[in-house]
């Protein structure tokens, strides 16, 4: 079998594996209809989190990423020198605040499950909290600290990883977008047309995020990932007032439910440039991209529920992404069973920067018929969970 | 080229008489009409730059003047992060001039924090 691989998708995860088959020696073809990190990977927040994922395998494949970023980080910086922009990872950790007595209780039990699968957690009095964010609001109910939360600039890190990839000889060929698949006589694929021709090669890997739907229906598959909205606040600069990832402990709730309808809650976050990003919305309401002067607003006043006195910062700017939501809660990786060829690498949610790399190092060795280092069966399309999901068959 | 305020009796809109202000800047007294952004009086003073970048130290001034690129953030009487092309210049506005140094460099990046 030929040793070569079409990565769909030059976002973060396609960025990480092409630069995790590049470096394994396989040869790598990424393209994409626009640039590097044009989507989603520009669009987010660029958390490294363990602390919103309970006990399972999502949480399993975050502390499988956890362990590879700061190795990765050294290693990018030395390939691409000094004069790469500093991808701005910080494990600074994270502050979960239950803001209401409601919701202590919860955050404190959700705590100890999390430890008992291996996550750092350490519950924290008022005065430990207020140590490490001493502008935080004064009503909280319950503070959980999770030193192993991270932080990295996702556009750059996306940029840098896909540079490493094409230094270790991946081929990237942008605003080149994929309108069809190529099959062999038996049906597998073995290609992808684009208006600047077609590329053939052994597998193709969709790593097209939100987009991954239309990219396998254009190849002969219905795949039920779907656009979730999400916006941000930016404040302009200021001196570091918030050291850490500050999230209401309802942000948990929310990322795991399935309610398209609105919902907000509170993440506050410091960036290396100084300004503070005010997170996090979810909507289902397909890639309308308009702005939204409610769900601004419901950022902007759930923010200061933590962090009283940013009433008196300015707001800069305000953004929006789409996240890759699967019906199932888990990332898809693995070969599809329906189409000899065809493999994915998409529906992260919210969680892709983080889990990019161990996403990508899945990826690899499930190629390559290596052993993984956590079972990969969960990730894979033929689980059960998403079986109801999987509708379409190869065409 | 350079900034400057057009004299009244020169100007073919031909304006009503104008009502002159002055603000401080940094303790340095301009003056100007009502009217104008706190951007134009102390455009008209002759200033192109009122502040340097953070991290190479570069000047800056008015660059977009309709309040999208936030370079021309000032402080105006002890509030901070005021988009001086926004505000209306008000006799009496002290204004200084903002600084912020970069903040710390991320713990990895300088060498481990937490362990």
């Amino acid at each position: 079998m030929a040793n070569d691989v079409i990565v769909i998708g030059a976002g973060i995860i396609g960025a990480a594996c092409a630069r995790a088959l590049a470096v394994a020696g396989v040869q790598v073809t990424v393209v994409d209809r626009g640039t590097t990190a044009s989507g989603t990977s520009a669009a987010c927040e660029g958390n490294l989190l363990v602390s919103d994922k309970g006990p399972g395998h999502e949480l399993q494949l975050a502390q499988y990423a956890s362990s590879l970023w700061d190795g990765t980080v050294a290693r990018l910086r030395e390939e691409l020198g000094r004069g790469f922009p500093s991808l701005e990872f910080d494990r600074k950790g994270g502050l979960v605040v239950a803001t209401t007595a409601a919701g202590a209780g919860p955050l404190l039990d959700f705590a100890a499950l999390q430890r008992g699968a291996g996550v750092e957690a350490r519950v924290l009095d008022a005065a430990e909290a207020r140590e490490l964010e001493p502008d935080l609001t004064d009503s909280f109910q319950a503070a959980v600290f999770y030193p192993e939360d991270a932080q990295v600039q996702p556009a750059i890190a996306t940029d840098a990883l896909m540079a490493s990839a094409q230094q270790h000889g991946a081929r990237l060929l942008e605003n080149a977008p994929v309108t069809g698949g190529i099959r062999d006589s038996s049906g597998a694929l073995v290609g992808v047309q684009t208006p600047q021709g077609p590329l053939r090669a052994a597998r193709v890997l969709i790593a097209a995020g939100p987009w991954s739907g239309e990219v396998a229906e254009l190849l002969g598959v219905a795949l039920p990932v779907r656009p979730r909205r999400g916006e941000l606040l930016v404040t302009s600069r200021m001196p570091h007032r918030i050291f850490h990832k500050v999230y209401d402990g309802d942000y948990v709730g929310a990322v795991g439910s399935d309610a398209g309808d609105l919902q907000v809650s509170s993440v506050v976050e410091s960036t290396a440039a100084g300004t503070v990003l005010i997170g996090s919305s979810r909507q289902q309401k397909g890639f309308d991209s308009r702005l939204e002067v409610e769900v601004l607003g419901q950022l902007a006043a759930k923010a200061l529920r933590l962090f009283p006195f940013l009433a008196g910062a300015q707001v800069m700017r305000s953004y929006g992404g789409f996240r890759p939501f699967m019906p199932d809660h888990l990332p898809l990786i693995g070969e599809d069973p329906r189409l000899p060829g065809l493999w994915h690498a998409t529906g992260h949610e919210g969680a892709g920067i983080g889990l990019s790399l161990a996403t990508a190092e899945l990826v690899r060795d499930l190629m390559l018929g290596a052993p993984t280092r956590i079972d990969a069966a969960p990730f894979q399309a033929s689980r059960a969970s998403l079986l109801p999901h999987l509708t379409g068959v190869a065409a | 080229m350079s900034p400057r305020m057009l004299p009244a009796g020169d100007d073919p809109i031909r304006p009503a008489a104008t009502t002159p202000l002055a603000i401080t800047l940094d303790g340095e007294r301009l003056e100007g009409v009502a009217g104008q952004s706190i951007a134009g009086v102390i455009l008209a003073s002759g200033r192109l730059g009122f502040r340097r970048t953070s991290s190479a130290d570069r000047p800056r001034g008015i660059f977009c003047g309709i309040g999208v690129c936030f370079d021309c953030l000032v402080e105006v009487d002890g509030a901070r992060d005021v988009r001086a092309c926004q505000r209306r210049a008000v006799d009496g506005n002290v204004v200084v001039t903002q600084h912020d140094a970069l903040p710390v460099p991320p713990s990895s990046e300088r060498g481990a924090r937490n362990d």
